[in-house]
């Protein structure tokens, strides 16, 4: 029997069910690749980076992945002895792996900055802080990027 | 009495487009707002941090701004938009005497340059008639879509119904099979929505800026892989009437963000 | 062409405030290439500072995977009344400002 259109839109949906599925799972850095892990140690240096304190909100499957909510926030006092000094966002699969670089000090009050950012592929997330005593903190999230129907040919 | 029965089939099968196609009711409309996730609706939610609201603001300077050789603004003879536009973009495309068929917002806004500021039109997709057609529908967010009730355009609606079913393109698919008898379900990912284009203007995160419904329908016919009409061609005009028309009763939401 | 900042009119000395900046930028990232296959060349905002009557209380480097239109969200101390600055910076010399008040008390 051929496939009427009505089945294949059925179909197209049953495989997005299984797609919609959130996945977000915390990886050691060593599982991302080579110039993610170069553009890291252009930050960090030689540091040791340990997970945890920093928490990345960000959509576990997003709608589109040219402006990708995110959220990162440090647990942190946020005073003169105890600060968070930077935070750093990277990606594993866009042509560069920088996002962003966000200076904060004492005065920030709260350790938490929002932007908007792109996403050319599912990959994975990585924010990393810098605390007042040079250590390092991270987090990773997967983000699954869903191909939009009907978009725009090139313009 | 089989003759019979094949009769009542074909009769049905005849039908059954006609009833499939039919105008979804007024209290099963839906906007595309309620089609998509969490974060995609707080961007919208907040003025400072939707991004059409960077052209809205934009739209309000070129409103007070002169333009053309008669050295008039719009507030020169519109005043505060906050009055004078208020439920107007709900209304729109709307009848103009003068052309004898509909205009949609974005031609009004260069007919009245053209006619009452002696300047050039802004092109289509224009980061100034964007602007200023955002800003125009902006004054009637909230207010209910009243588009096609003027007896003048019942044809041009009707075209638009016409080209509103008619299989296109080499997928050979009509709007209304996804957007009347699909909707909810999932393409490529993606959710189908009713296509209510309640937000016009509106910004695209696809797109990162903000866009015309006509930029939005040429999307969907490359999609189906139809050749798209020209910007401001009557094909198109007639479907965003129709497609207005279809959404009577919906709250106006410009700029709305869409995935 | 525009920007939105959002900063609190009023604020009780030592609340933490929350600031929202977006503003119109392109973004092009420099990885595109038109139709004929010539790259469009890179145009971002590359830098964002903001000073708060004077000091910079936050600073931020943006890369091309900054959305277009950037938003920036972030927070300070509400120490007295006065005015925030905003600058952004970007390629071919792009340079934009933007600033708010405070009421402190």
């Amino acid at each position: 029997m051929p496939t009427t259109r009505r089945q294949f839109l059925n179909l197209a949906g049953g495989v997005t069910v299984v797609g919609a599925i959130p996945i977000v799972t915390l990886r050691p850095l060593r599982a991302t690749p080579a110039m993610l892990n170069t553009a890291v140690r252009n930050v960090v240096g030689e540091a040791q980076i340990r997970t945890g304190k920093v928490k990345l909100d960000i959509p576990p499957l997003v709608e589109n992945g040219n402006t990708v909510p995110m959220t990162v926030t440090v647990a942190s006092p946020m005073t003169a002895d105890d600060h968070v000094k930077s935070i750093h966002v990277f990606n594993e699969k866009n042509p560069q792996p920088n996002i962003g670089n966000f200076y904060l000090n004492p005065a920030s009050g709260r350790a938490q900055i929002s932007t908007r950012i792109r996403l050319a592929d599912t990959q994975k997330v990585i924010a990393i802080a810098r605390l007042s005593d040079d250590t390092f903190w991270q987090v990773a999230a997967d983000v699954v990027v869903t191909l939009a129907a009907c978009t725009e040919e090139m313009n | 009495m089989t003759i019979w029965r094949a009769i009542a089939a074909a009769a049905l099968f005849a039908t059954a487009p006609a009833l499939l196609a039919g105008e979804i009711p007024p209290d099963a409309r839906r906007s595309g707002y309620s089609f998509m996730g969490p974060e995609t609706r707080t961007m919208q939610d907040d003025d400072t941090s939707n991004p059409g609201m960077l052209f809205v603001l934009d739209g309000e300077q070129l409103w007070g701004k002169q333009s053309g050789s008669a050295e008039k603004a719009c507030a020169d003879c519109h005043g505060d938009a906050r009055n004078s536009m208020k439920g107007v973009a709900a209304r729109y495309p709307a009848f103009d005497k003068a052309v004898g068929r509909p205009v949609t917002l974005d031609q009004r806004i260069n007919l009245c340059r053209a006619n009452h500021q002696q300047a050039a039109p802004l092109p289509y997709e224009s980061r100034d008639l964007l602007a200023l057609s955002a800003f125009v529908a902006h004054q009637s967010r909230g207010v209910a879509i009243t588009a096609g009730d003027d007896p003048q355009v019942k044809s041009f609606v009707d075209q638009g119904r016409d080209l509103f079913m008619q299989r296109k393109g080499q997928l050979n698919l009509a709007c209304t099979n996804c957007h009347d008898d699909n909707f909810d379900r999932r393409l490529a990912g993606a959710p189908i929505t009713q296509g209510q284009p309640t937000g016009y203007p509106l910004y695209r995160l696809e797109w990162q800026t903000l866009g015309s419904l006509e930029r939005r329908l040429r999307s969907c016919m490359s999609g189906v892989r139809a050749q798209a009409y020209d910007y401001g061609s009557p094909e198109l005009v007639a479907l965003e009437l129709y497609l207005m028309s279809r959404a009577r009763g919906l709250a106006m939401e410009t700029p709305a963000v869409r995935p | 062409m525009a920007a939105l900042v959002n900063v609190p009119a009023r604020a009780k000395r030592g609340d933490v405030i929350e600031i929202r900046t977006l503003t119109s930028h392109i973004m092009e990232t420099g990885f595109r290439h038109t139709a004929d296959g010539k790259l469009v060349p890179r145009d971002i905002i590359t830098g964002f500072t903001c000073r708060y009557n004077g000091a910079e209380i936050f600073r931020a480097d943006l890369f091309p995977a900054i959305a277009a239109n950037p938003y920036l969200s972030f927070f300070t101390i509400a120490k007295e009344s006065g005015k925030f600055e905003f600058e952004w910076i970007g390629d071919n010399g792009y340079s934009s400002t933007a600033s708010a008040s405070i009421t402190v008390e």
